[in-house]
């Protein structure tokens, strides 16, 4: 229990997506202007990435690991290079699935998200969660676990980040500065204080 | 002439005045995390000019024949299946180095340049400018990867390419690494600057401000 919430907090914290990896800064950077947006951008996040990751997981180990087909008389087949259209099938499956329970159940919620839902398809940090559980060779307690982290230090980043711009909108930046540049910045402090997480955990 | 101006500015303007990642925001996931040495920055250049160029071509190739409704699947199986080919390549001839690019070339499936420029371009022009298209962003998209490397390979460890450039300190020369240029914030306030260097060059791309300070009141005498 104590391995898996410390495979939370470093998924979460210390290998966060988009300030340490720099995974998912497109939707990270162009969707934290408004607080509102990003907490919504956030909880989609966890939410596709804790059902998409164990999902793969479980695909990837059934149909496409090597030696998966061994019942079947195939134990040389290894079709682990399928892994990426399997993996985007997936995600784009469910991205859509989620959003028509939401639709059909949660109106209100499906209201709230708006354009959000569909873009994760195209979000390479959910893909690169699938990615990372086959590299790394988590069970499928782990990779569910590390969907959920991921997730979660995703969200936590962008509503920080978001909160931090709405602050400064106000502030008399250079003009090339303003917008993007400023965002750059700001990420890049917000990157330092999470290098602190890591020094933590590589102090244990 | 005129047709041979318009290819030409296809290919240009993308590299500084309508560069993808300084500009348009995309790809950036990518251009940061693999910007660590200029031998991965120039790797993953070149991988994915070609997955860009490529895929615009035959995206727009097929671009009359694929339903409305589900072009994003199609155009997303026609770049992972291009991805798969550049990984098995890189894992083949260059071990080392697609070890180090680790996740990132898979990556390149969900890169929202490639997307981008294949829904915004080549869905609606003939193969040939559309080649020319992605070409220049692929170059523009290089240039940003090999300046951030290069600075950053040069300035964290004195070297480039793996070759000592500047004699480092404990070897008896006088530059001491900054090793904070090989982690990952040095990435983000690098590209940070280069934004702004380029909207300070074209001041037509700065972004608007979005509140504008209320006038402040004269104070009455």
């Amino acid at each position: 229990m104590t391995e898996l919430w410390g495979l939370f907090l470093m998924a979460a914290f210390v290998d966060n997506m988009p300030l340490t990896l720099f995974l998912g800064l497109c939707t990270f950077l162009a969707l934290s202007k408004r607080p509102e947006a990003a907490v919504g951008l956030g909880v989609a996040m966890t939410g596709v990435l804790s059902v998409t990751v164990p999902l793969n997981h479980l695909i990837y180990v059934g149909l496409l690991a090597p030696g998966a087909w061994a019942w079947a008389g195939l134990p040389d087949l290894d079709l682990s290079y399928l892994s990426l259209i399997a993996f985007i099938g997936v995600i784009a499956a469910s991205v859509q699935f989620l959003e028509m329970i939401l639709d059909r159940f949660f109106p209100a919620i499906h209201a709230a998200f708006g354009v959000f839902l569909p873009l994760l398809t195209v979000q390479c940090a959910i893909l690169a969660g699938s990615l990372f559980m086959v590299e790394r060779s988590y069970t499928l307690a782990q990779s569910a676990v590390f969907g959920l982290g991921s997730g979660v230090g995703f969200a936590v980043a962008v509503a920080m980040l978001a909160a931090i711009r709405t602050r400064l909108s106000y502030a008399d930046l250079p003009a090339g500065l303003s917008g993007l540049g400023i965002a750059f910045v700001l990420a890049g402090l917000m990157s330092l204080g999470f290098a602190s997480f890591a020094q933590m955990a590589a102090a244990q | 002439m005129a047709a041979r101006t318009d290819v030409w500015t296809t290919l240009t303007d993308p590299l500084i005045r309508q560069n993808p990642v300084t500009l348009q925001i995309l790809g950036i996931c990518s251009a940061l995390a693999v910007t660590t040495t200029l031998a991965t920055a120039l790797t993953m250049s070149i991988s994915l000019t070609v997955v860009l160029t490529l895929a615009a071509g035959l995206v727009s190739v097929i671009r009359r024949h694929i339903p409305e409704t589900i072009r994003l699947i199609v155009q997303i199986v026609i770049v992972a299946s291009l991805v798969i080919v550049i990984d098995q390549i890189l894992q083949a001839y260059f071990a080392e180095i697609s070890r180090a690019l680790s996740v990132y070339v898979g990556l390149i499936t969900t890169n929202c340049l490639v997307l981008g420029r294949t829904e915004a371009y080549a869905r609606h022009h003939a193969p040939l400018p559309a080649m020319v298209d992605a070409f220049g962003n692929g170059l523009g998209y290089s240039l940003v990867l090999i300046l951030i490397g290069g600075l950053r390979e040069l300035f964290g460890k004195g070297e480039l390419f793996g070759h000592q450039v500047l004699p480092l300190a404990d070897a008896g020369g006088w530059f001491t690494p900054l090793s904070l240029m090989l982690l990952a914030p040095s990435a983000f306030f690098l590209l940070g600057l280069l934004v702004w260097t380029v909207r300070s060059l074209y001041p037509g791309q700065t972004e608007a401000p979005e509140h504008t300070p209320p006038l402040r009141a004269e104070p009455a005498e």
